[in-house]
């Protein structure tokens, strides 16, 4: 997506709402779509420009929401829900498995920078726990020892 | 007697996902019929068919509806806007409804719209509901095309991960593209909402429900259920059953039925030792309240609330301490920080939690938590300090002695072996480590 095809993408969304403020999660959305999956200052200020709003505001905003990356991720992200229904069936196993196989720690990303790894909370997926979220398409249930083909699967995308 | 569906009906027969298949059942049928009817009319048949919401508080929606000011009452448009921002844990309802009947929803939408005689309706669905949100545009896409709307428009809005937004005044906030906090209230959204707007916000479910009270009528409705509270509702079980997933039942299905004839039972053959009846948020009960029926009276009348209907299960296996300590670390994580006593009392809540797990609590911290759950409960913004309360506060109450355990042993009398043992809580590693080097 170019910076102009953003520009006019981000206008369209502003036309859907009565207040055009509204726009500014999707907007979000498409710029950490632009810039290779997070915010840097650049992408906040370009939201800012296309929303006719202060930087401040945008960022007050990306701040808030757990899917808005104010930090570089990897290519690919592993998520693993660990809340109340998977933990109870086992998800602190699942991210023994994805740690070891991983070799980095929740919440870090590989040294390749191929993969973010974190724990996210309820997913909505708890009768198929444990709930594994892999580029925000659901996996589920996922054993521990699912775990060496997942990545190997992500890895070669 | 085979139970009638009200809600998924169809689905399991036919891609109901497409517009052609849903027409095939009578799909936007009973919109015309709505259409056909006087805004009045049809908010006494909502009224009448006692329907209450789906999403966790049970307000009943033709009320809702009646508070809503009629057209020449108002200085500004009214909206309709559905709440699809299920982030309870233990709740996976919507998502279904969303996927496999999303027309149903949005006839339900338009219903809605039609009553409260609004033109613009929002559909406020979770940002990692990724797969359902192209479900639903899909479906929204479909029903425009083919004409259905009238004057009425729909909107699905993707949110980006925060549970708070699933609270009514923080949804509005959100969706008007600040920080999804909620407002002091009142005044409610029905009279002051989106945009300052008169706004009715409702569940999924309960919006998806509509379609069917005007098919059947209130009499045959009604006949579903339980008389205080009428109809279906798709129950979300899961935890430590041997067939978890969404059954849609009449309200009023004892836990004993839902748990042990739908889900076969608790794995392994264990013990069954705690319940979980709607949702993380609400109180827990113990294995001889097995035969509440699940509607919103019956629940409330046993001690919790009926919540989002997500029955959790949890056999003899977990230690209710860890148990407690990740649900507190998940509200403190999704404490909005707005107001004192939430933000800080779910923090207070983990620091007390974590030390009674890690064997450093004494007998004094009991009473110490116990002390900052008085502080939170009803003292907070929202309904996420209680809800905080409701969950911590009802392990410590209902399993006491196991609390009193960690204490007097120091240490966590599981040793390990707890199904949950080690589970950290994302609130410790949601912090973005920063990359060195990022590949081109």
């Amino acid at each position: 997506m170019t910076a102009t095809e953003f520009h006019d993408r981000v206008q369209e969304l502003r036309a859907l709402y009565p207040d055009g403020r509204s726009a500014v999660m999707g907007a979000l959305h498409l710029a950490q779509k632009r810039h290779d999956g997070w915010l840097p200052v650049e992408a906040l200020e370009e939201v800012a420009d296309a929303m006719e709003l202060t930087p401040a505001h945008v960022q007050s905003v990306a701040s808030f929401y757990d899917m808005y990356h104010l930090e570089p991720v990897g290519r690919h992200s592993i998520e693993v829900c660990t809340n109340l229904s998977c933990a109870l069936v086992g998800a602190q196993a699942v991210v023994d498995a994805l740690a070891e196989e991983l070799g980095v720690a929740p919440g870090e990303t590989t040294e390749d920078g191929a993969i973010s790894f974190r724990l996210v909370e309820c997913a909505g997926g708890c009768g198929y726990a444990p709930v594994v979220v892999v580029d925000q398409r659901y996996r589920e249930p996922v054993r521990p020892d699912e775990i060496p083909a997942l990545v190997e699967e992500i890895r070669g995308r | 007697m085979a139970a009638e569906l009200t809600i998924l009906t169809g689905a399991d027969e036919r891609d109901l996902t497409k517009l052609d298949q849903y027409r095939a059942i009578g799909g936007y049928a009973q919109l015309e019929k709505a259409r056909g009817m006087g805004p009045e009319q049809l908010i006494e048949t909502v009224t009448n068919a006692k329907l209450r919401g789906r999403g966790g508080a049970g307000f009943a929606m033709g009320r809702k509806m009646s508070l809503v000011p009629p057209p020449d009452k108002r200085r500004s448009p009214a909206y309709v806007v559905a709440n699809a921002d299920e982030s309870e844990p233990g709740a996976f309802k919507d998502r279904e409804i969303m996927r496999r009947v999303p027309h149903r929803f949005v006839e339900g939408c338009l219903i809605a719209a039609h009553g409260i005689q609004s033109q613009n309706v929002f559909i406020y669905i979770r940002g990692e509901y990724l797969t359902e949100y192209e479900v639903l545009s899909d479906a929204v896409e479909e029903a425009r095309a083919a004409g259905v709307f009238g004057d009425c428009d729909v909107v699905v809005h993707r949110g980006a991960g925060a549970y708070i937004c699933g609270e009514e005044s923080a949804l509005l906030d959100s969706l008007e593209g600040k920080r999804g906090q909620p407002r002091p209230r009142p005044p409610f959204p029905p009279v002051t909402g989106l945009y300052s707007g008169p706004t009715l916000v409702n569940n999924v479910q309960t919006i998806a429900s509509l379609p069917a009270i005007l098919e059947l009528g209130v009499e045959r409705y009604s006949e579903l259920g339980v008389e205080a509270a009428p109809g279906t509702v798709v129950y979300s079980l899961s935890g430590n059953v041997n067939k978890p997933g969404n059954y849609e039942l009449p309200l009023g299905t004892t836990l004993r039925e839902l748990i042990f004839e739908h889900g076969h039972g608790i794995v392994d053959g264990r013990g069954l030792k705690a319940i979980i009846p709607g949702g993380s948020s609400v109180l827990v009960f113990t294995p001889d309240q097995i035969d509440v029926p699940l509607d919103f009276d019956s629940v409330q009348a046993a001690g919790s609330f009926l919540g989002s209907a997500a029955v959790i299960v949890v056999d003899d296996r977990a230690c209710m301490v860890q148990l407690g300590l990740r649900g507190a670390k998940f509200y403190m994580h999704e404490s909005c920080g707005k107001c004192t006593p939430c933000r800080e009392g779910t923090r207070w809540l983990v620091q007390l939690l974590e030390r009674i797990e890690g064997g450093e609590g004494t007998r004094s911290d009991l009473d110490l938590l116990r002390d900052v759950c008085d502080r939170i409960l009803g003292k907070s913004l929202c309904a996420l300090g209680d809800f905080a309360v409701y969950c911590v506060g009802s392990y410590v109450e209902k399993f006491y002695d196991e609390f009193k355990r960690h204490v007097d042993e120091g240490g966590c009398p599981f040793d390990g072996a707890s199904s949950i043992d080690g589970v950290l809580a994302p609130s410790d590693t949601h912090v973005h480590k920063h990359l060195p080097l990022v590949p081109a």
